[in-house]
C-alpha cells in the first residue's frame, strides 16, 4: 500500500528533521535511494521547483515527492505524514508554555532566546544575500574584482530599500507588492 | 467555526505569498498576522521562531500552528497549519502535472533572482524591527552578535545555538546583568 508507505517515510521525516525545510533534505535523498520512488537527479529538479514557487520549501518538497510517487493523493498523503508529527509537538508545547509563560525562569529562557532568533535569521538573511547580490563563480574565474558585484541586483535592492524604509506612501505597502514588482522587474532586465 | 475558517485563510494567504521559504515569511507574516489581525505580537512571533528552531519541521508550519493554537485551541492549530500548506498543495500539483521543466524557463530563473533580491531587502527591514525588540541591553547584544556571528562562519545546528541562549538567558538574569 504504496499511500500508508508514503505517509509513514514523511512523517519520519517530520519528526526528525530539526531546523526548517532544508534539514529535510537529507531525508529525502535517503528516501530516493531506499524507496526508488525516484531518483536523485529528479529531487534536484524537485529542489528547484520547490525553491521557484509560493510556499514554504520543506511542504513544496513533501507535495512534489507525493504527487511524482502516487499522483493527487500521494501529494495530499505525502504533506499530512510531514505536518502530523510537529502538529502533536508544538500543540503539546504551546500547552505547556501558556502554562509556564509567566514563570521567572522560562521568561529568562525567552531573554536570551529572542536575540537568538533575531542573529540566526539575520545570518539566514546574509546567505541569501550572498546568492542574490554577489557572484563569486564569475570572480573566481575571472579574477575581475568588479565581476564580484551582480550589480542589477544591487541597483535594485538599494531602489528597493529606499522604497520600503523612506518614502512615506510605500512604505506602508504590503510587501507582496515589492515582491511582486521585483518580479516584473526581474523579468524585463533579465536578472 | 468562524474563527477556524479566519485562520485557514488567513494562513493559506501567508502561504501563497511567501516566496523562497521560512524567514522570507517573516515580513508576510508581521504584516498578515500581527498588523491585520493582532493574533499575536512581533515578541511572541521571535518566541516561535526560536522554538521553532529547535523542535522538528518547517518552520512556517511551526508558527502556523503555535498562532493557531493561541487563537483558538487544538482545532485552531492545526485549521491554521492546514492553511499554511493548502496553497502548495494546490500549486505545486499543477507545476508537477503541466510544467515538466518550470524551473528552466528563463523567465521564471530571472523573476526568482529578482524575488531574491527583494526577500533580502525584506528581511533587512524585518531584522532592524525585531531588533528593537530582542536587544534592549548589553546582555542581550552579546548573545545577538555570538549567535550572528558564529553561524555566519560554523556550521553548527541551531539547536545548540538556542539551548545555549536559553541557559544565558536563565544565568544573565539571575546574576542582575538584565535591564529591568
Amino acid at each position: 500500500m504504496i499511500l500508508l508507505r508514503l505517509f509513514w517515510e514523511f512523517f519520519k521525516t517530520g519528526l526528525f528533521a530539526v531546523g526548517g525545510g532544508m534539514a529535510t533534505l537529507p531525508f529525502l535523498y535517503d528516501m530516493a535511494e531506499k524507496t526508488g520512488w525516484f531518483t536523485a537527479a529528479q529531487l534536484a529538479d524537485m529542489i528547484a521547483v520547490s525553491e521557484s514557487t509560493p510556499g514554504p520549501i520543506g511542504v513544496n518538497m513533501a507535495t512534489y515527492v507525493g504527487f511524482h510517487t502516487a499522483g493527487i493523493p500521494g501529494a495530499v498523503i505525502a504533506t499530512l505524514g510531514l505536518i502530523t508529527p510537529e502538529i502533536i509537538i508544538i500543540l503539546i508545547i504551546a500547552r505547556v508554555l501558556q502554562k509556564f509563560r509567566q514563570n521567572k525562569t522560562v521568561d529568562a529562557a525567552f531573554y536570551g532566546l529572542r536575540p537568538c532568533s533575531v542573529g540566526l535569521i539575520a545570518a539566514a538573511g546574509l546567505l541569501v544575500v550572498k546568492v542574490a547580490m554577489f557572484c563569486f563563480d564569475k570572480y573566481e574565474q575571472s579574477g575581475v574584482f568588479i565581476d564580484l558585484f551582480n550589480w542589477k541586483a544591487l541597483i535594485l535592492a538599494a531602489v528597493l530599500l529606499i522604497l520600503t524604509r523612506w518614502v512615506k506612501p510605500l512604505k506602508k505597502l504590503h510587501p507582496i507588492f515589492f515582491i511582486l514588482g521585483s518580479a516584473l522587474i526581474g523579468v524585463v532586465f533579465s536578472f | 467555526m468562524k474563527k477556524l475558517l479566519q485562520l485557514f485563510l488567513a494562513f493559506a494567504r501567508v502561504g501563497v505569498m511567501t516566496f523562497g521559504g521560512g524567514y522570507a515569511m517573516i515580513p508576510i507574516l508581521e504584516r498578515e498576522i500581527v498588523d491585520r489581525h493582532g493574533w499575536a505580537s512581533n515578541e511572541e512571533l521571535m518566541d516561535y521562531y526560536a522554538v521553532g528552531q529547535c523542535t522538528p519541521g518547517v518552520i512556517a508550519v511551526n508558527t502556523a500552528t503555535f498562532i493557531g493554537y493561541k487563537v483558538a485551541g487544538t482545532v485552531g492549530g492545526i485549521a491554521a497549519t492546514l492553511g499554511v500548506v493548502f496553497p502548495s498543495l494546490v500549486i505545486i500539483t499543477v507545476i508537477a502535472g503541466v510544467l515538466t521543466h518550470f524551473a528552466d524557463i528563463p523567465q521564471v530563473k530571472s523573476a526568482f533572482a529578482a524575488i531574491r533580491v527583494c526577500v533580502c531587502v525584506l528581511i533587512f527591514n524585518a531584522v532592524l524591527k525585531l531588533w528593537k525588540g530582542a536587544v534592549k541591553d548589553k546582555g542581550a547584544l552579546v548573545l545577538f552578535l555570538l549567535v550572528f556571528g558564529l553561524s555566519i562562519f560554523l556550521d553548527i545546528s541551531p539547536v545548540f545555538y538556542v539551548l545555549f541562549c536559553a541557559l544565558a538567558g536563565i544565568l544573565l538574569t539571575r546574576w542582575g546583568v538584565r535591564s529591568k
